[in-house]
């Protein structure tokens, strides 16, 4: 078991964003979150990550190295950083060596050449990528990665899922990720947790996501083969922060 | 005549450290205000610096030395703005706004009226050696921590979430770098006062901001600003003879119009 959740709740306000969550990962695990807008998916992640309060149990196995996709930054998009600059900025922290940088760079299939560009010039699928390069300096071998609603268009964020899962089988990596996607979620998960508050479901995704699961957890008959990708709508008040929206339309 | 030439030299001396420690602070203020543009303090930094106003007026009613006095509401402020922010129920602008201005109300009541102009604006004053070599020990000591620090914190400060799994303590990276922006609030007290100290950690970095194509560039272009300001305002100060605070804010002021003129080159 590299991860094992027992019980876990989260409130903000005396209210609570998460209600008795239960579920473990084992290694090699490809994790699929899904869940209505607001039903508590990124609040998860940031519980796993320990970055705020929770009750409950979450046990990381001993070791582990997690690399952490969010869905979006919450930066001042007219800041001058480059995408060098940013990368170095955990290769610096971690001590990583000068190789990193170029290896992280082909792992994502982004050219070298958008090392000097500014992050605000990457485009949205591009972005995305980044953050995932960034994710993997430091060898992870857990990905905890948060999809975004509406940056991405549909076909490079397939892309995205067939890369995340060679990813995953060449460097026996543990993936948690949050989706929309669940046709995507049908082809490439082999476990789901459905998320409204509490978990309504977990298991192996041909188990559990059964239509009646589904019209359940988002509230109206959902047919998970049509590839529509916005039908979570866009999650706006799960974040906790304010700042610019990342303004990104994609261009690749 | 021997006694003329001591005089002479003390003089001298005094004002060498004057302009040597405005120009030390001067290129402290920029740097730290490159991480304050960044972490979205641009606004809160200018009442910051008002909280001062009430350690001076007790320092000097005590008759302790009013950096002193500074200094010790400095950290108060940089401790309530950090409790603040660690707690989400609260809108951090607002009581900023209310603290801060309120300490700035009491400050002008406490602070003995002679004095109060100084306070408010700064004012050449003379600096002992001992004073002159804190204020240079405290400027190098927070440039090397913020320049040594500077991965840490610009991530802390982009991402909590992305900082921590690389394994930072945002919180005390946060503290400490509101301790290095009250204490660089400190040295620029006596060059421009609780009014205006805080201002200076401002336009040279929103300046950079403009003109700058990497955060590296950044930093140094903000410390470059902030040093053209300090100096050619003393300069001008002294020339036209009024106090020296104001002309450097307009100094600043003007350099940061003219970069909206300037394209950032692409």
């Amino acid at each position: 078991m590299i991860l094992s959740v027992k019980n876990l709740s989260v409130g903000f306000d005396e209210l609570n964003v998460l209600e008795n969550v239960n579920f473990d990962v084992s290694p090699g695990d490809i994790l699929a979150i899904i869940g209505p807008n607001g039903s508590g998916k990124t609040v998860l992640l940031r519980a796993l990550l320990h970055t705020i309060p929770y009750r409950g149990q979450i046990k990381w196995e001993k070791g582990v190295r997690i690399g952490y996709v969010p869905q979006k930054l919450f930066i001042d998009w007219s800041l001058p950083l480059t995408l060098r600059e940013f990368l170095n900025l955990k290769t610096k922290i971690i001590g990583a060596g000068a190789g990193e940088l170029e290896d992280v760079l082909s792992l994502v299939k982004l050219p070298g050449s958008f090392l000097d560009r500014p992050l605000a010039k990457l485009s949205g699928g591009q972005f995305q990528r980044a953050l995932i390069a960034f994710a993997m300096i430091g060898d992870p071998n857990v990905l905890l990665f948060d999809e975004p609603t509406a940056s991405v268009d549909t076909p490079s964020s397939a892309q995205i899922y067939e890369d995340l899962h060679k990813l995953c089988d060449q460097r026996k990596m543990t993936l948690l990720i949050v989706s929309h996607d669940l046709s995507l979620i049908y082809s490439y998960a082999n476990k789901v947790l459905c998320l409204n508050k509490q978990n309504l479901c977990f298991g192996h995704p041909a188990e559990v996501l059964t239509p009646e699961r589904l019209h359940e957890l988002y509230g109206t008959p959902v047919k998970f083969y049509v590839h529509e990708h916005r039908f979570v709508g866009e999650e706006h008040e799960e974040g906790h922060e304010h700042g610019h929206e990342h303004h990104h339309h994609d261009h690749d | 005549m021997s006694m003329v030439t001591s005089t002479t030299t003390m003089i001298t001396t005094n004002f060498a450290f004057y302009i040597i420690l405005a120009l030390v602070m001067a290129v402290t203020a920029g740097i730290v205000g490159a991480f304050a543009v960044m972490r979205r303090l641009s606004i809160a930094s200018d009442p910051m610096s008002h909280i001062a106003l009430p350690g001076v007026g007790l320092a000097l009613l005590f008759g302790v030395n009013p950096l002193l006095g500074a200094t010790a509401s400095l950290l108060v402020g940089a401790f309530i703005i950090w409790g603040l922010e660690n707690k989400t129920k609260i809108s951090t602008d607002a009581m900023i706004g209310v603290v801060f201005s309120l300490a700035l109300a009491i400050g002008a009541l406490i602070t003995p009226s002679e004095e109060i102009i100084n306070a408010l604006f700064g004012s050449y004053s003379q600096i002992s050696l001992l004073e002159f070599a804190s204020g240079i020990a405290i400027s190098l000591g927070i440039i090397i921590y913020l320049l040594y620090q500077k991965e840490k914190i610009t991530l802390s400060i982009l991402s909590p979430e992305l900082a921590k799994t690389s394994g930072l303590n945002n919180q005390l990276l946060n503290l400490y770098f509101l301790i290095a922006m009250v204490m660089t609030i400190m040295l620029g007290l006596r060059y421009l006062g609780a009014l205006l100290a805080g201002t200076l950690i401002i336009i040279p970095a929103v300046t950079a901001k403009n003109l700058a194509r990497s955060l590296s560039s950044m930093f140094s272009i903000s410390a470059v600003v902030s040093l053209i300001s300090v100096a050619s305002g003393l300069a001008l100060s002294e020339k036209i003879g009024v106090e020296p605070g104001p002309v450097i804010i307009c100094v600043a002021g003007l350099i940061f119009i003219a970069s909206l003129l300037i394209k950032k080159p692409e």
